[in-house]
């Protein structure tokens, strides 16, 4: 019954923000904010698990291919076409969901708990127009950006990784990579994206826009946020992949 | 004027109140009292629709304000001012820009107009030259006579103050209190108090609704109130170090 009442809440917020589309000139600032928040500021971090990733693909997988009759580029071919179909949208979206789904559901939360949501809407502010909307908006826009970034860092450490362990030469990775690219998996891992984005933003804004209970409640609402944003994470990563593969 | 008819509300099972009816006339000050927990704050949120009671009505010039549509509720709002108990300042914004946002959004001022309305509303509320100071730099009362200005910048018909003066030092608290005297004076503004605080309510008041035993126990201009023989109103009013005199 809770669970139930939960689910009708975050739908009325969700239908709250989809109505409130047309008040741009309430949350174009915000927007704007929130595209750096979410992209900008987490390009980093992207970066360096996209490196990292790719990376460890590659030595894993050399060293499970360890067979002398398999091509060695396959290498470049198995780390790149993981990145893109799986691990770039979802490792990404599993650091995000800590990073900016912590950060959304703690700013909501402390709003809430002080009353500064109160106060917005005491002034006549449609408080989900001005906080939900455009942080929805800046995750949809900002995670297929982010999950490009970390597929090519991927890439890139897949390239360095294979070089320095002595696995793989770059041409032959390359070669591996280009031979068996193909567009959907990029198009793939950009629809991820687009829905892992949408999901840890409004999961995180739901949880820090209903947050009751000073500063405890802030954390648990914080930590749920993180917590299920995962979970729904991992999720919509099975639909997906149940659908469309 | 303010209408208040038969509200009630709960959370849950535990019941706020069962009943509470009265009116607010245009231009009072009307002080809510009454013990901790006995539904203060909760009824100051019913009067812009922040908060939806279990039954009754809000009339503000004919119109139950529980029926409006979320667009023409948010016009209501914009009527109303509101202190918030903690300032509820935002956090993100420095103190001129807090006082600023509502401007920014609600009028066609340009920027030059907001600053000096701003400017205004801060030497009305004796901060100039606070204006770039970070809200997290105030004190206490400084906080909230930043609030004070951000809730009359434009200019409402009727101002909320929830414990304007609790947790401050008695001259700060006193400086409140003239504030919110001269806010109902020189602006005509209809102010709804909610408080604890006797000593405000004996300065500011015209009219005082007393909350008690889950409904309005007594409801009276602040010279009956002096008069008055009600038990419970008497055991309030004197726990306080401030008597009334007769």
């Amino acid at each position: 019954m809770e669970a139930l009442e939960k689910l009708g809440r975050y739908s009325l917020l969700l239908y709250r923000s989809l109505r409130s589309l047309g008040e741009v000139n309430t949350y174009k600032k915000n927007l704007v904010h929130e595209l750096l928040k979410i992209g900008y500021e987490s390009v980093p971090i992207v970066l360096l698990t996209g490196v990292f990733t790719g990376a460890v693909m590659t030595i894993q997988t050399a060293y499970q291919l360890d067979i002398a009759f398999i091509p060695i580029s396959i290498i470049g071919a198995i780390t790149s076409e993981s990145l893109l179909i799986e691990l770039a949208a979802v490792i990404t979206s599993l650091v995000l969901a800590g990073k900016v789904g912590a950060r959304i559901a703690t700013e909501l939360g402390t709003m809430r708990v002080s009353e500064q949501i109160d106060a917005l809407e005491s002034m006549g502010f449609n408080s989900v127009s001005f906080l939900v909307l455009p942080r929805v908006l800046a995750g949809l826009v900002m995670f297929p950006i982010l999950y490009i970034f970390a597929s090519v860092s991927g890439v890139i450490g897949g390239v360095v990784a294979g070089y320095l362990s002595g696995a793989v030469s770059p041409a032959e990775f390359m070669t591996g990579a280009r031979e068996f690219f193909f567009p959907w998996d990029v198009t793939f891992g950009i629809l991820k994206a687009f829905v892992f984005g949408f999901v840890i933003t409004s999961v995180s804004c739901f949880k820090g826009y209903y947050a009751s209970g000073g500063a405890e409640g802030v954390g648990n609402s914080t930590t749920q946020a993180t917590v299920l944003s995962c979970i729904y994470v991992l999720l919509a990563d099975f639909v997906l992949a149940a659908v469309f593969l | 004027m303010i209408e208040i008819r038969n509200l009630k509300k709960s959370f849950g099972s535990n019941l706020i109140w069962e009943d509470i009816s009265f009116s607010i006339e245009g231009g009072e000050t009307v002080a809510i009292i009454g013990r901790s927990g006995c539904g203060k704050s909760v009824l100051m949120k019913h009067l812009n629709a922040l908060m939806y009671p279990d039954s009754g009505e809000v009339i503000i010039d004919g119109k139950n304000i529980f029926d409006l549509e979320y667009l023409e509720l948010r016009k209501m709002r914009q009527r109303f001012g509101v202190l918030f108990q903690g300032s509820a300042l935002f956090d993100s914004l420095n103190t001129f820009e807090n006082i600023a946002f509502p401007l920014q959004y609600f009028s066609d001022l340009d920027q030059q107009s907001i600053k000096k309305k701003v400017e205004e509303a801060l030497k009305m509320v004796n901060l100039e030259g606070t204006g770039d100071r970070s809200t997290a730099e105030l004190s206490g009362g400084m906080r909230r006579r930043v609030a004070l200005a951000r809730a009359t910048i434009l200019q409402p018909d009727f101002l909320i103050y929830d414990e304007p003066t609790s947790g401050l030092d008695p001259q700060t608290s006193e400086e409140i209190n003239q504030l919110i005297i001269s806010m109902a004076e020189n602006l005509s503004i209809t102010s709804i108090v909610v408080t604890h605080d006797i000593h405000s309510v004996l300065k500011i008041a015209d009219t005082v609704a007393f909350l008690e035993d889950k409904g309005l126990c007594w409801y009276g201009s602040i010279e009956k109130m002096q008069e008055s023989n009600n038990q419970q109103l008497l055991d309030f009013v004197t726990a306080s170090e401030y008597q009334i005199r007769r």
